[in-house]
């Protein structure tokens, strides 16, 4: 296909391997480290001495009697219960994701099928929702949950989260909505469905690659949230990131710095993989809103 | 779609939305016009075989009850916004008097908690968002270049950054630019200075807070400018080309017209999230040499004392600025609306 005029000269090839090589190096580079120093002691990771002793890991050698060790995970996971965070985790993802699904698509539907003025300023409302800090909704909530006594339980999480997270979920299955051809549903009611038969057996059956694109968007800022649930979640309720948070407080001290980073990589791994596979579906969901202007 | 149908489909969200989004707007706005109650205090006249004694104590049923029949606390107007931890006019108007120059009114300025936070946020997105947009597209221009083979695992590599929890890339950054991890030890080399330590100084900490956000934020620009890069009419670039138009002139006059849409995307999100930097602050513990205003709200909700009115008025200031960030796109989505 590159025709001669296509070709590049060779300064700009030279830079643009430059470029490509450095980005990968910075964007990769952190996780490989973190990942492979979490088999090591303390002393070795943040070696006071040299920084490579993380590579020939010296100190682990010599306090665990083997290059690799897995006293980090063992310590975060079963000493300090991170397994009753990861759990608590799934538990909130599962129920924001399948919940705010269900609620955006009626919803995102509707709003793509009114040619009425006030579905624009219902999206309009919603883009300013969206660019509301969530901690900002935090402080409005607190009192009215102390007063309720609802402060503490993942329900309560779960339910803001949801509301959270609907303003987004909103835009982004409305767009998808948009681009599926109006006859469809609407010859299903010419044949005698009402409007909620056609969403149901017309729509539901085709609208599942959205579906699934933004419910990966939903699950990363229940997965990802660190403002809401560490300061709507009680002790044994907190999920991963704000047990993480937490590690930063009290580990810290006591020189188990080393469990925070085996934390870290196990919340990792799960979103590591998420990537892995369905590239093609966050690529499609990033350029969803701006391509389309 | 009939209006009645179009009111029970978009009930659900609508609801969820009033009660968790915009009550706790207004709620805010109620909240930072109150303070608490002070304490009942009661006069207690105590007699023992030496005489009488006036004493003072706090009468905690009455404290309870008067907070139990009025949760709120009582009405203060604007004085929480106006108090040292936020706008402070006072302190403000006195440094205004005091300081010779602006270099010294500033100075005091930045020891005023809200200021000092709001001159933060302010930095980082305005820094962060260009740099974005500026990487993005190069990291874009790129890997389009790059052979079709590798084109995956690069996609694939780029989203790591933005995917990851941002209290979590933080951290793995933090750790990395400790004094006794790899790059920190590897800037002491260079500076030659074996005390080097970015969390002791307040400039390297700003630098390393914006790095942070530009390494998080630049693969959105990428994969957005990426799949602009994709649509470019290659008709268009061969008449370019036919034309005579060198390399730099098809790039400057094809491809970046076509992208100019998309950088007003990448802009307008950029600045709503930088707005609320938050994570990293705690991840590098920062607050000593910066702080934000989310971070602001965050300190004032957590710990032993709740301070409510104090971080629901910062909130309102808060959504006040962010109101105004929006501001131009609003106007410009309803002079669209309007055309249509």
């Amino acid at each position: 296909m590159a025709s001669k005029a296509h070709q590049k000269p060779v300064p700009l090839t030279i830079f643009i391997t430059v470029v490509l090589g450095v980005w990968v190096v910075l964007a990769a580079f952190p996780f490989l480290w973190t990942l492979w120093g979490s088999f090591k002691v303390e002393g070795d990771f943040f070696s006071k001495a040299n920084w490579a002793a993380a590579l020939t890991g010296e100190l682990t050698q010599v306090e665990t009697g083997g290059q690799f060790t897995g006293n980090g995970y063992y310590g975060a996971w079963v000493e300090e219960e991170f397994w009753r965070a990861a759990w608590n985790s799934a538990l909130v993802c599962l129920f924001v994701v399948t919940i705010s699904l269900t609620l955006g698509t009626l919803g995102g539907y509707a709003l793509s099928r009114s040619p009425y003025k006030y579905a624009f300023w219902f999206l309009i409302i919603a883009l300013v929702f969206r660019a509301l800090p969530q901690i900002t909704l935090v402080s409005g909530y607190l009192p009215v949950f102390f007063e309720f006594n609802m402060w503490g339980h993942l329900p309560t999480a779960i339910v803001v989260l949801i509301a959270i997270n609907q303003p987004f979920t909103l835009w982004m299955l409305h767009s998808f909505f948009k681009n599926i051809p109006q006859d469809l549903d609407e010859s299903a009611m010419v044949d005698g469905c009402n409007r909620f038969q056609a969403f149901r057996h017309v729509i539901v059956p085709v609208m599942w690659p959205g579906v699934i694109t933004t419910g990966l968007f939903s699950f990363l800022l229940a997965y990802n949230d660190f403002a809401v649930t560490t300061l709507l979640l009680n002790q044994e309720n907190q999920t991963m990131i704000p047990k993480i948070g937490s590690f930063l407080g009290t580990t810290q001290t006591k020189g188990n710095v080393m469990f925070a980073v085996s934390a870290v990589v196990s919340v990792t791994a799960p979103l590591f993989v998420m990537i892995l596979v369905f590239q093609r579906q966050i690529v499609s969901g990033l350029t969803a809103g701006a391509v389309k202007g | 779609m009939k209006h009645k149908t179009f009111f029970w489909f978009v009930l659900p969200s609508a609801l969820a939305m009033l009660l968790f989004i915009f009550l706790p707007m207004v709620s805010i706005v109620i909240q930072s016009l109150h303070v608490s109650h002070e304490q009942v205090i009661v006069e207690v006249e105590s007699c023992g075989p030496f005489g009488c004694r006036q004493s003072t104590t706090i009468d905690q049923e009455a404290t309870e009850a008067l907070r139990a029949a009025k949760p709120l606390g009582q009405f203060a107007g604007l004085t929480t916004y106006l108090d040292r931890g936020h706008l402070a006019v006072n302190e403000v108007g006195q440094a205004w008097d005091a300081s010779q120059s602006w270099r010294a009114f500033g100075a005091s300025m930045l020891n005023l908690p809200f200021y000092k936070a709001m001159a933060f946020t302010l930095t980082f997105t305005f820094v962060v968002t260009p740099l974005v947009i500026i990487f993005g597209f190069l990291i874009a221009v790129a890997v389009n270049s790059a052979t079709k083979v590798i084109r995956g695992q690069l996609i694939f590599v780029s989203l790591l950054p933005m995917m990851i929890t941002p209290l979590v890339g933080a951290l793995i950054l933090f750790w990395m630019v400790d004094a006794r991890g790899i790059v920190g030890s590897l800037l002491q080399d260079i500076s030659g200075d074996p005390n080097l330590s970015i969390k002791a100084s307040t400039p390297l900490m700003w630098i390393m807070l914006m790095v942070y956000g530009v390494w998080h934020s630049a693969p959105f620009a990428f994969i957005v400018y990426y799949a602009g890069l994709q649509t470019v009419n290659t008709e268009t670039l061969e008449a370019a080309m036919i034309d005579g138009a060198t390399r730099a002139q098809r790039i400057r006059y094809v491809v970046v017209p076509h992208l100019l849409p998309l950088t007003t995307f990448i802009a307008l999100m950029q600045l709503m999230d930088n707005f609320r930097v938050f994570e990293p602050i705690i991840s590098f513990s920062a607050s000593a040499h910066a702080t934000s205003l989310s971070w602001a709200i965050f300190n004032d909700l957590g710990g032993e004392t709740r301070q409510l009115s104090s971080a629901a008025a910062t909130s309102v200031l808060t959504v006040i600025g962010i109101i105004i960030l929006l501001t131009p796109v609003l106007i410009r989505t309803w002079r669209d609306f309007g055309r249509k």
